[in-house]
């Protein structure tokens, strides 16, 4: 058969392989979705049962989600804000500057897209204890402050920004902060969406650190609480579960059900670099 | 500091100044506890008011006669074969389907990358019920096809298979989208020039296409290599490494030894072995990869 000959039946195969394909990949969170919205005696056989918000209800009573979301709220904001702005300076430095040891540094920036902070746990956690700052959301997101996927991207996209923007900015008598504020950061936009929106997934996300430096709810991330709300009591309550779990992962499903096409684009542009 | 200065670019200390705050981040987490995991690893533990003493390499022989430490790295090693073909495979699967008009494209490829923005911990519940040993989906779905069930997480035999299987679940779709993007970006006339010389689509996918897209397939291969030894939310959830290590992986391991155990100067000489195995990683994208198309 040739690439011309793309039969009709051909096609009509290749659809109903999608579409399978499709099904067996939505088919966890679907099931869910169908058990979170059901009793549990009901949730652990597909039938018709009676559509209940009970779940969710209990959940939220049970544990101290309110508290949760608040954490990975401030967490994600402060990770977000100290990122922009150093990643920012940063990515201008190797951008634009000539400073001795500017290979080297580099090479040092990339080497952190390996030998990252989620495989340092145990000198991490020394360092801030230390500090005093276990059990804190600032605990939380000071190994990922410095980060070497965000100085790359920025440095990547202020490059392709005309030098000549630059020299105007400078002949007008604006600073290096001034122009790097009115000249590079509305250029860089896009990116900056791109680059939040992958952050914020990439930490709303994490487990094993804020897992590690946390032992209170004063602190805890959603994921943390989640994991011991799970591991409770509740055991093998499924339908409570599966309310609990949509429950944490609700603001981010959401966000990706209305700007689909964004996340997929930021996550593209993050990776391609 | 006067940073206002008219001719930066020759001005070396206005760069640093730049990159001295994430560089200093950078260096407290990540450069000096690499280093710092080296230099621990040949120390004892400090145990009540005692200090640490050198030991020179004793970490290392402890850990050249645990086999639990053997069976974590062999067990990482087949979490790593079991998960990276396979959703790359899956991933340029997916990328050629969706790459074509299709019914209801939008919602295929939005079920495709869902697992993507979702936390491994959140799957990990979800696929805990998948696998229940009496009331999960798998097995409900299998004993109304008359097949025996099984208790997929709690036999030493499949434990690993079924976290195994969540990786792929999760990344599949992750990867697909670069290769969605590389597949946009390949010119069409290919296509039609293989079509007057009459190639078979088998023919054309292997002779055209898969070399094409060879350099997103180093880019996610790095990507999975990484992920399959920095990712081990899902054992926390689902197996904690067991039934006996079945599906013990080395990261999960080390936050055992130094968390649960407190054993952190033997955490650290494992750690090493990690940080080893991506720093090879590093060191092999850096000659392997085209620097042009990778560094633009």
């Amino acid at each position: 058969m040739s690439v011309a000959a793309d039969s009709a039946f051909q096609r009509l195969l290749e659809t109903i392989a999608a579409w399978m394909l499709a099904l067996l990949w939505a088919m966890p969170l679907l099931y869910a979705l169908w058990a979170a919205f059901h009793l549990s005696g009901d949730s652990s056989h597909l039938s018709f049962a009676p559509v209940t918000l009970s779940n969710f209800r209990y959940v939220w009573g049970a544990a101290p989600f309110p508290t949760y979301f608040l954490n990975t709220f401030l967490l994600v904001t402060l990770i977000i804000v100290v990122q922009f702005t150093l990643s920012t300076l940063a990515g201008y430095a190797f951008a634009r500057f000539r400073f001795p040891g500017k290979n080297l540094m580099f090479v040092l920036v990339l080497l952190q897209l390996m030998i990252m902070p989620d495989v340092l746990i145990i000198e991490n956690y020394r360092t801030l204890n230390a500090l005093g700052l276990i059990d804190t959301i600032v605990a939380i997101g000071m190994p990922y402050f410095g980060s070497a996927f965000g100085i790359f991207l920025m440095r990547q996209t202020f490059k392709s920004i005309p030098k000549e923007l630059d020299d105007a900015a400078r002949i007008e008598g604006a600073g290096t902060l001034l122009t790097l504020l009115k000249v590079y950061v509305p250029l860089a936009k896009p990116v900056y969406l791109a680059y939040g929106l992958v952050s914020v997934t990439y930490h709303w996300n994490n487990f094993l650190w804020p897992l590690i430096v946390t032992n209170s709810v004063s602190a805890r991330p959603l994921t943390v609480g989640l994991q011991i709300f799970s591991s409770g009591d509740q055991g093998i309550d499924w339908s409570i579960i599966s309310a609990a779990t949509l429950l944490s992962a609700a603001p981010l499903l959401v966000a990706f059900l209305l700007f689909q096409r964004q996340f997929v684009q930021s996550f593209l542009r993050a990776g391609i670099r | 500091m006067n940073k206002a200065a008219s001719d930066d670019l020759d001005l070396p200390w206005v760069g640093w100044a730049l990159f001295l705050p994430a560089a200093l981040f950078l260096a407290a987490f990540t450069y000096y506890p690499a280093l710092a995991t080296l230099f621990e690893s040949f120390f004892s533990n400090a145990k009540g008011g005692r200090p640490a003493r050198f030991i020179g390499l004793d970490n290392y022989s402890t850990m050249i006669d645990d086999p639990i430490f053997w069976q974590a790295l062999q067990n990482n090693a087949w979490f790593a074969v079991g998960t990276i073909p396979a959703s790359i495979a899956l991933a340029i699967g997916m990328a050629l389907l969706v790459n074509r008009a299709l019914p209801g494209r939008a919602i295929v490829r939005m079920s495709y990358f869902a697992p993507t923005i979702l936390a491994m911990v959140a799957v990990a519940n979800i696929w805990l019920f998948i696998f229940a040993p009496q009331i999960g989906l798998l097995n409900q779905v299998l004993s109304s096809l008359g097949i025996a069930t099984h208790n997929w997480l709690g036999q030493p035999d499949t434990a690993l298979a079924g976290v195994t299987a969540v990786a792929i679940w999760k990344e599949a779709g992750f990867f697909m989208i670069f290769y969605l993007a590389a597949l946009q970006n390949m010119p069409a006339n290919l296509a039609e020039a293989a079509a007057i010389e009459g190639a078979s689509r088998w023919y054309y996918f292997w002779k055209v296409t898969f070399p094409l897209l060879m350099p997103t397939t180093l880019f996610v291969l790095v990507n999975a290599v990484v992920n399959a030894f920095r990712l081990v939310d899902h054992i926390i959830v689902m197996t904690k490494g067991g039934p006996n290590n079945a599906s013990m992986l080395l990261l999960y391991y080390i936050y055992e030894i130094g968390f649960k155990y407190w054993d952190t100067s033997y955490a650290a000489a494992m750690s090493m072995v990690l940080l080893v195995i991506l720093g090879t990683v590093a060191i092999g994208q850096f000659l392997i990869l085209d620097r042009r198309t990778h560094y633009r």
